[in-house]
């Protein structure tokens, strides 16, 4: 049985390099991210709920932030039933909803200097690195797509969309960065 | 005639010759000069013709107010109307075509419009409204239609590209003169994030051609300094060729960026659109020079004075070899010193200020003109422009008289300055209000009343000339004040920056708003205010006469201001001629409402990326690459793109629908339904929820079963429909219409979080995460059991409206023994990721099946051959389920569910609602969509009374005739009767009232 992600690993070498990161895995937790009961059946297994807005990595692979009542685990794509079900196993008994979403997404890698000016072009956000770097995920919107990114290091950015719309992602990530009128050196405001 | 001098220019490189045409005829520029400069030192005064009269006009200003001088630039996918001359940049190669004339810019026949001009007064176009009514098509909108127009519309598609840029700074600066470096050094020494924006392709502004010193430099010497200085802070972004166009609510702000206008080389993109957010915002943007209004003030040669000596300093172009200066103010004299540096000639020097008006501590400009030798009238005007398509002199008269002529000079150009007006657009876009300066005659900024942010304090402040302050002194000082005041709110320290700018002193402006103050109706007419619109004073005054007070009226009625240039030039002198018309104040008058963009910005940069592939996202499912492979024919649903049908080599869409619905009927057909909605709703109260969102009961379903339900909005409407799973006993799964996935998760989380908010209900849409495949026909179960299933799919273990999950075939499937064709049917969900290869699974295991892949159209003809509704077909958002007989599926047990009260209300619950039946055609055609059911007589309204409506309408392949289902006043009751329907060939068809179910009424064919 082959299981093959949305562009099966498309790859555009421009300005940036864009490219299909392939299959991943994600499960995404509802629950009530305040609850006391929530945070210490996390920490059972050795997991810390990330502050607001905040992507933490874990041995297996990353926790996001998405909202004050859900939480993204980043996986290998054949590992996500085993982290729903841990996960399944830590909150038993809970108002909790948990699910793999994995082939509901789709992920990017882009990467090359002049990234953060390429997803300027797209997003709604402040991407200065006094104000966005390593460590935070954004959800906002690429043009008319709701997505989601956050930084590997100064250069690269993951992004996430829906499955669905990964053509439409790629595309103007690809477009984006052909038409980038890169400034020169000057670090300066975006 | 205008013409380029041997020396000077400092925008332009001699060295660098730019070859351009006009009109076909080719002519040289210089790289630096503006389309404008290049046709006036090429001797070309004559640019375009106006947009009522025909007018002959030339250009007037230097800047982003010119309103005559528009052109088309480019030719096919580059071309683009109504350009700016003074504001193109030449490029080699560049092609420019002048606008508005037939046939030809020197002869043009519409210039008839001119002498006819008493026919075309204010309010004409409104008047043409009025009696006799046949004469507004045939005659009035024919010739207004050909004769009246600017630029033509584009014809080729955009071959550009466009990009859009989100900024997020503390302090965005409109504009890049001295005001605006200034305030931009202060706000970068102090460490703010600064975008500094400028709209020509140089910095400065003015001041380098007027002169002056800050700081002990030269002005000029200064402006490449701080320029210096700004290009070496990393927290300071500066941009040339990038207009601040409008600013709004809460420190957003738009900026255009022209990248590749000026160049040959059209690669990249075209423009970039700013959209900037900004924690406060400084307008420096500078004042606009008013042009005098007396006769002939539009004849081509007639120029503002600021802009004569531009075109000196700037590009090295004269526009005249004798040009008279008229001027109410000292600033025009700056240009009678330049054109006299020059070696041309300034025959006189016409000052509508008297001697007597003078204070003593000022003078110095009038004084320095005689020791010149030019020589100054006091207390003059001019009466009268000489000349047709080109200026040959002008008449002197008492700026104080009703224009009798005292004396005729000779002359090619005439500079006029009627004073400076700030540019106080910006600052007003969002609600920042004027003052008016009676000295100066001008409205500027109050700043106790700037646009106001969610925090109940200003987000705009002003600086410069744009606040009224027109002296270099005075607008470093504004500068200064204006940056120290907005850092100081951002608890920014503030270091240095205190340039000192030298003194000057001028004697105040004399506000004349005609010339002579007392011209007979003669005069007035020939007096223009908007000159791209053509109108004059007389349409001003006219209008005041019929009766028009308010100034937004007035610029409707008359068209002041309503063109391309929004007024930059008219503006003022227009509500100010209102005002001396209705003997009021000028501020007592107003001004119209200011609002972005500043110039004209392009569609393109509106739509950004958003244009060919990428206009719109489509979502593709997993199996959307076969579809494409089979060059399926595609329909939209929603936003997703699904197989409408699968026609093969010569097949009609009709042929490839048949077949498709006979294959699936009679042995195996499979569809793509990966578009279904999925949302998962999890919790204690997920029972109660499910409840609430569906007419009939859902907490009584057993996990393990299926149960179609109907979900309506709280004004009873049925919003969508579909197949809900009890996945445990807290977990349901809903599934939607394809595109109303999205729409019903919103609803459901409007519900949950403001009005039930302590529920204990998680929801999720995972639509995407399955591929689902409907495996349809008397062989479907022959299929997956050969495929190799660990379900055991028998109508005993599996029986209608069940489900189990497991492995089916080597893939996790998921699989619900639902059916929306009447046939034995599983739907099957697999991850998506797995959903190609699943597909590909059937198709090869299928094919001793003849499995047929079917699109949307067999779908939809299955379904209606069963009489099953279609959310969108037989609903449309005023339809409830009781109109569709579907009064089965509401619970009369439950105390409420989201839609129930609505149900009742007395219209709802009318017996004459439309309600659904079949509809069979007498002689087997197939009815038009949305054809209507024809009463006799007519309405209250002169209307032809209907009595229904068909709402779906198919042939039929399995009963190979026409069906169709349509809502019917009192049609369960009237079985057998039979309708007139109406066709737009005005043919009537009539057709049966049927039962809704065709095929299989029993079920019979599902159940096995």
């Amino acid at each position: 049985m082959s299981s093959v992600s949305a562009l099966q690993d498309a790859r555009f070498d421009g300005a940036v390099t864009v490219e299909e990161a392939g299959l991943q895995g994600m499960v995404t937790l509802k629950a009530d991210l305040s609850a006391q009961s929530v945070v210490d059946g996390l920490k059972r297994i050795g997991l810390n709920i990330p502050g607001q807005r905040q992507i933490v990595e874990t041995d297996t692979g990353a926790i996001a932030w998405m909202a004050p009542d859900e939480l993204l685990f980043l996986c290998d794509h054949d590992k996500a039933g085993d982290v729903e079900a841990q996960l399944d196993a830590a909150l038993q008994g809970q108002h909790v909803l948990i699910v793999n979403i994995s082939d509901a997404r789709a992920m990017f890698r882009i990467e090359g200097k002049g990234v953060r000016e390429v997803l300027a072009k797209l997003a709604p956000v402040d991407l200065h690195p006094d104000s966005f770097g390593p460590g935070e995920i954004r959800r906002t919107r690429l043009a008319q797509v709701p997505a989601a990114f956050w930084m590997q290091d100064d250069d690269a950015f993951n992004v996430i969309c829906f499955r669905s719309v990964a053509r439409y992602v790629f595309d103007i990530l690809f477009k984006a960065s052909e038409t980038s009128y890169l400034r020169q050196a000057k670090q300066g405001v975006l | 005639m205008s013409t380029r001098l041997t020396n000077g220019g400092r925008l332009i490189d001699r060295r660098q010759p730019r070859e351009f045409t006009f009109n076909g005829k080719r002519m040289t520029g210089f790289a630096g000069d503006t389309l404008a400069s290049a046709l006036l030192a090429n001797g070309q005064t004559l640019m375009g013709r106006s947009f009522k009269y025909h007018r002959p006009r030339g250009v007037m200003a230097s800047g982003a107010e010119e309103p005559n001088a528009l052109f088309g630039i480019g030719t096919e996918g580059h071309f683009e109307p109504n350009q700016r001359a003074t504001t193109q940049e030449i490029f080699e190669g560049m092609q420019a075509e002048s606008q508005n004339h037939w046939p030809s810019l020197d002869f043009d026949v519409g210039a008839i419009n001119s002498k006819v001009s008493r026919l075309l007064p204010a309010g004409f176009y409104y008047k043409t409204f009025m009696a006799p009514r046949p004469f507004w098509k045939h005659v009035f909108e024919p010739i207004i239609r050909r004769s009246a127009g600017l630029g033509k519309a584009p014809k080729a598609r955009d071959a550009d590209q466009y990009e859009h840029f989100y900024a997020f700074v503390d302090i965005l600066i409109a504009g890049g003169g001295i005001a605006g470096l200034q305030a931009a050094l202060m706000a970068g020494e102090a460490g703010a994030r600064v975008l500094l924006v400028e709209q020509l392709p140089y910095w400065g502004g003015r001041t380098p051609v007027d002169g002056g010193e800050i700081d002990g430099m030269l002005a000029a010497d200064w402006v490449k300094d701080a320029v210096q200085r700004l290009e070496n802070m990393p927290n300071v972004e500066i941009r040339l060729r990038c207009m601040a166009s409008g600013i709004y609510d809460h420190g957003y702000a738009l900026a255009y960026e022209r990248l590749t206008d000026h160049c040959a080389d059209k690669s990249g993109s075209r423009h970039k659109l700013w959209r900037v957010r900004a924690k406060h915002i400084i307008t420096a943007t500078g004042a606009i020079e008013r042009p005098l209004s007396f006769a002939g003030n539009d004849v081509p040669g007639v120029m503002l004075a600021s802009a004569v000596r531009d075109y000196i300093a700037d590009y090295g172009v004269s526009v005249g070899d004798r040009v008279v200066i008229v001027t109410t103010n000292d600033d025009a004299y700056r240009t009678a010193f330049a054109i006299h540096e020059a070696g041309l000639a300034v025959p006189v020097i016409l000052d509508a200020r008297t001697d007597q008006e003078r204070p003593p501590e000022v003078g110095g400009f009038v004084t320095k003109a005689r020791h010149m030798g030019i020589r100054v009238e006091m207390g003059k005007g001019i009466a009268r422009v000489k000349g047709g398509k080109h200026v040959t002199g002008i008449e002197i008269c008492d700026q104080a008289g009703e224009g009798h002529v005292l004396e005729e000079i000779a002359c090619d150009a005439v500079a006029m300055s009627g004073g400076w007006s700030p540019v106080v657009h910006l600052w007003s876009h969002c609600g920042g209000k004027l003052l008016w300066d009676e000295e100066e005659a001008m409205f500027y900024p109050d700043e106790t009343r700037p646009p106001i942010s969610h925090d109940g304090k200003g987000f705009v402040t002003t600086a410069g000339s744009a606040n009224g302050k027109l002296l270099i002194r005075a607008v470093m000082k504004d500068a200064q004040s204006a940056a120290k005041t907005v850092l100081e709110a951002l608890g920014m320290d503030v270091a240095g920056g205190a340039a000192e700018a030298g003194p000057f002193n001028e004697w105040m402006p004399k506000p004349v708003w005609m010339m002579p103050q007392g011209a007979g109706k003669d005069l007035r007419q020939k007096m223009w205010l908007d000159f791209q619109n053509d109108v004059k004073v007389s349409d001003v005054q006219l209008a005041a006469q019929e009766g028009y007070e308010s100034v937004e009226h007035t610029k409707r009625y008359t068209t002041l201001g309503m063109a391309t240039d929004q007024g930059k030039l008219s503006n003022i002198n227009g509500l100010a001629t209102l005002a001396n018309a209705l003997n009021e104040e000028v501020p007592a008058v107003g001004t119209t409402t200011f609002r972005p963009p500043y110039t004209p910005i392009s569609m393109g940069s509106i739509a950004g990326e958003a244009r060919g592939d990428m206009f719109q996202p489509i979502r593709r499912t997993p199996i959307h690459e076969w579809h494409e492979s089979q060059e399926a024919y595609m329909e939209p649903v929603g936003h997703w793109r699904r197989p409408y049908c699968y026609p093969k080599d010569g097949e009609s869409h009709a042929d490839a629908v048949k077949r498709e619905v006979l294959a699936t009927r009679e042995s195996l057909g499979l569809l793509d339904a990966s578009t279904l909605g999925k949302i998962i709703v999890k919790g204690p109260d997920a029972p109660r929820f499910m409840d609430m969102l569906y007419t009939n009961m859902m907490s009584s379903l057993k996990p393990g079963r299926c149960r179609y339900g109907l979900m309506c909005n709280e004004n009873g409407f049925l919003m969508d429909d579909g197949v809900v799973a009890r996945l445990d006993d807290e977990t349901f799964l809903v599934h939607t219409t394809s595109g109303g996935a999205e729409h019903t998760h919103g609803h459901m989380e409007d519900w949950l979080q403001c009005e039930w908010w302590d529920w204990k209900v998680h929801t999720l849409n995972v639509t995407e995460a399955w591929a689902q495949i409907a495996v349809v026909g008397p062989n479907t179960r022959n299929l997956l059991e050969k495929l190799g299933s660990e379900i055991d799919l028998s109508a005993e273990a599996l029986p209608f409206m069940g489900f189990a999950f497991g492995k089916l075939g080597g893939f996790d499937a998921r699989v619900f023994r639902i059916s929306f064709s009447g046939e034995l049917s599983f739907e099957i969900a697999v991850p998506a990721s797995q959903g190609r290869a699943f597909w590909d699974a059937l198709h090869e295991a299928g094919a001793e099946f003849n499995a047929t892949a079917y699109g949307t159209e067999a779908l939809h003809i299955m379904r209606a051959e069963k009489g099953f509704i279609m959310i969108g077909d037989e609903t449309d958002g005023t339809v409830i389920p009781q109109d569709l007989g579907l009064d089965w599926a509401i619970s009369k047990k439950k105390d409420d569910y989201l839609g129930k009260r609505a149900q009742a209300r007395s219209h709802m619950v009318d017996p004459n609602r439309w309600k659904l039946v079949g509809l069979e055609t007498v002689d087997g055609s197939v009815l038009p969509d949305g054809s209507y059911a024809i009463g006799d007589g007519v309405n209250e309204n002169g209307q032809r009374v209907t009595e229904g409506r068909v709402t779906s309408t198919y042939h039929s392949p399995t009963l190979n005739r026409g069906i169709a289902m349509g809502l019917v006043k009192h049609g369960p009751n009237r079985m057998g009767e039979v309708l007139r329907f109406n066709t737009t060939s005005g043919a009537e068809i009539q057709a049966e009232i049927v039962n809704p179910v065709f095929f299989d009424p029993e079920g019979e064919k599902q159940n096995v």
